[in-house]
């Protein structure tokens, strides 16, 4: 099935301000102020439809040109990233294969030899060469490896190492922190099952706890928090269910309240995603709230029927991120009024794969704007991620486990 | 992307020209032959962590790695190997931590959204066991921020695991009172409830109390609203059936208010009664359809796919009615 979308009429748009109520806030305050910035976005858009009716239109050459040259050279603000460096990798790489571009052969080797470099001794992938091992530079290392999906890349990751090293940051109450002697919150989780998983090094021991772990993150919102007792937040809602339901441990939550914490995430005059109530809209959000829902769907769907549209608004999400993300020159953002990063182009565009993809593709604008479906589960393309859990899987698993289990 | 600027810029002196790091042969970075991701280094970046890599290498415990450990951390303060490394030889050299608490905060007050650095703060804290300026510094992040999620949930830590609840339920309402839309906060006073006295009834009570007042004021806050469920799943008697609760709410309606989360609160209450069986006569299943499409076509259009679903679901129970009680709309 496929669908064109048309954007929202421009006098709807209008009507959809923040209500004060006659009681503005700080909150309220910094609402509005992103309300005129992203309105004037669409009144502009629906000045040069006139001229332009081909619009909205994702910049496919400017964002594959920015990120082809960013597998390469990044300029010294990105120092600041200098211990995430396997996340820039996994960044770039699965952008670019939602662009639909394949790295050539001589690329792909320099890609795997520089993520061995940062794989350690231990087992785990660090920020960079030389940096000690840590889970979420670890898992950004493994997807970046099975995006690449050759031989020698699958081939490169030390299953073995890496199940002992998962072993080492695993605490007694399930939960994991994201390296030896770090912090501990439901990234550690996510990043864990998600390697585990993928390279089929899960057995039942290293798991003990960590749903019971997780469902406890659940707040009395609906959505999940980085550690139990704080605040429900998107980047780590997505942690907690794609980690539950690779546990196939989904009904232990409150789907319903989950549900409703969703979609009231999505922002009535942007379209895009916050991460938690009353806050402001971010481009990122648009995977970590959007790319929450297929997940979701699963769960709802137990006795085999799945909802037959998106629950959230596709085509507002796909306005915000065609409209208000891009940056002309390639490359995509939080607001406006912000600069582009390599982070949010990923996150982006991993949310505009989730609007357009649902039982059949719906695209707003021209077909050209179609770019890849993603894995709910691991966000990368389905066929890669198809391809590596073969893989990993023909190879069984690794010595110790099998005797643990 | 960290401000560059030092104040003493112009004297800064990279450690290859250094007399104290002579006898130190700086270690380049092991990266691939051909660059990837490679980074564009300052000079003085590169030069700092080539020394930083020589030293870890040999694992010298000493001051002047500590002092080079200042200097990575505030070129790049999201390294964690720095951090790390810097807390052994903190303990190899039996420095004192209250030192480290002055300086770890400067760091955190210009740095306040790193993980790293709130990690090395609840570190030291847990060595020293003193909590006693944690509330301090927490605050001083959130009167800048309030809504800043590292600086609460060191403060959920601290208070937790030092029994500091005293007072708390006062700063929350503050900075309810400062800004009601601040969800952060609201959520705060759910934690100190949740682990102190619990919601008991008189609890309940009072906490409704103080939330509808707060409703009344701005009955679009969503903040509150959420506040109110998060209460009602500890009422015995579920959402329909707190009178307090549902009286306010149909008054809110019969005076014309159309917040689509008062809509949507009354919503599950008639699901709720009609799951039940039995109960309150103003909530049944047509006026729970009958809400889903106005929030759908007018008062809550975003969600239109929500309350479409919302209103499939009720026709799916309706329909399986007799042969299954299980609802799946509660
Ligand atoms: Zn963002």
């Amino acid at each position: 099935m496929s669908l064109d979308l048309k954007l929202r009429p421009i006098v709807d748009i209008r009507k959809c301000k923040f209500n004060t109520e006659n009681f503005p806030t700080k909150s309220s305050d910094e609402q509005i102020c992103v309300e005129q910035a992203v309105q004037k976005k669409y009144e502009d858009l629906h000045i040069k439809l006139k001229v332009h009716p081909s619009l909205p239109e994702l910049l496919k050459e400017h964002h594959k040109n920015f990120l082809y040259n960013s597998i390469t050279y990044l300029s010294s603000g990105y120092e600041c990233l200098d211990s995430s460096r396997p996340w820039l990798c996994y960044w770039i790489l699965h952008s670019l294969s939602l662009l639909g571009v394949q790295l050539d052969n001589r690329k792909k080797k320099s890609v795997v030899k520089f993520l061995s470099k940062c794989q350690n001794e231990d087992g785990g992938y660090g920020g960079g060469p030389g940096q000690l091992s840590h889970l979420a530079a670890t898992y950004a290392a493994v997807n970046s490896l099975v995006i690449l999906g050759t031989e020698e890349a699958l081939a490169s990751i030390n299953r073995q190492k890496l199940q002992d090293f998962l072993f080492r940051i695993r605490q007694v109450d399930g939960s994991f922190s994201m390296h030896v002697g770090g912090e501990v919150d439901i990234r550690g989780a996510y990043c864990a099952l998600s390697v585990a998983s993928l390279t089929g090094i899960l057995v039942p021991k290293l798991l003990d706890g960590t749903a019971e772990w997780i469902v406890s993150c659940q707040t009395y919102e609906g959505g999940f928090a980085g550690f139990p007792g704080m605040e429900a937040h998107g980047g780590y809602a997505f942690c907690g269910l794609a980690a539950l339901v690779i546990l196939n441990k989904g009904h232990l939550i409150d789907e319903q309240a989950l549900l409703r914490w969703l979609v009231n995430r999505q922002m009535r005059l942007e379209g895009g995603f916050q991460g938690r109530t009353n806050k402001l809209v971010d481009g990122c959000y648009s995977f970590w709230q959007g790319g929450a829902f297929p997940l979701l769907y699963t769960l709802l769907s137990r006795d085999g029927k799945f909802p037959p549209n998106h629950i959230f608004e596709e085509r507002a999400l796909q306005e915000y991120l065609l409209v208000c993300c891009q940056s002309p020159a390639g490359g995509l953002l939080d607001k406006p009024g912000k600069n582009r990063d390599i982070y949010h182009t990923c996150y982006t565009l991993s949310g505009l794969s989730v609007a357009q993809h649902y039982r059949g593709i719906s695209i707003l604008g021209s077909k050209r704007n179609a770019v890849m479906p993603t894995h709910s589960l691991y966000n990368i393309t389905p066929d890669l991620a198809r391809k590596a859990l073969l893989y990993f899987s023909s190879l069984g698993l690794p010595n110790k486990g099998t005797s643990d289990t | 992307m960290s401000d560059s600027s030092d104040e003493n810029d112009s004297q800064y002196v990279l450690y290859r020209d250094r007399p104290e790091w002579k006898n130190v042969t700086p270690l380049k970075q092991d990266d691939a032959d051909e660059p990837v991701v490679a980074i564009d280094y300052t000079e003085a970046f590169v030069d700092c962590f080539d020394y930083f890599r020589a030293i870890l290498k040999n694992k010298e415990i000493s001051e002047r790695a500590l002092e080079l450990t200042q200097t990575a951390a505030h070129l790049n303060p999201a390294n964690y190997t720095v951090w790390q490394y810097r807390r052994d030889i903190l303990k190899g050299l039996d420095k004192d931590l209250n030192e480290e608490l002055d300086y770890i905060e400067t760091v955190i007050l210009k740095q306040t959204k790193n993980y790293q650095v709130w990690h090395h703060r609840k570190v030291i804290v847990e060595w020293l066991k003193d909590p006693s300026k944690e509330k301090y510094l927490t605050e001083a992040v959130l009167t800048k921020d309030a809504k800043n999620y590292h600086a609460w949930q060191h403060r959920q830590w601290v208070i937790k695991t030092f029994k500091l609840f005293d007072g708390e339920l006062d700063y929350v309402d503050c900075l309810i009172t400062d800004d009601v839309r601040n969800n952060s906060a609201w959520n705060q006073r759910y934690f100190i409830i949740n682990n102190t006295t619990g919601f008991t009834e008189e609890v309940l009570k009072r906490e409704i109390d103080y939330t509808l007042l707060h409703i009344k004021i701005v009955t679009e806050n969503e903040s509150a609203w959420n506040y109110l469920r998060g209460l009602l799943l500890h009422a015995k008697e579920g959402l329909s059936k707190n009178k307090r609760v549902s009286d306010f709410c149909e008054e809110l309606y019969a005076s014309g208010n159309r917040s689509p989360f008062l809509l949507a609160v009354i919503v599950d209450m008639c699901c709720e009664v009609a799951s039940d069986g039995a109960g309150d006569t103003r909530y049944t299943v047509e006026r729970a359809k009958e809400l889903c499409g106005e929030l759908m076509t007018k008062y809550d259009k975003v969600r239109a796919n929500y309350w479409q679903h919302m209103i499939e679901t009720m026709d799916n129970v309706g329909k399986k009615g007799t042969e299954d009680e299980g609802s799946s709309v509660n």
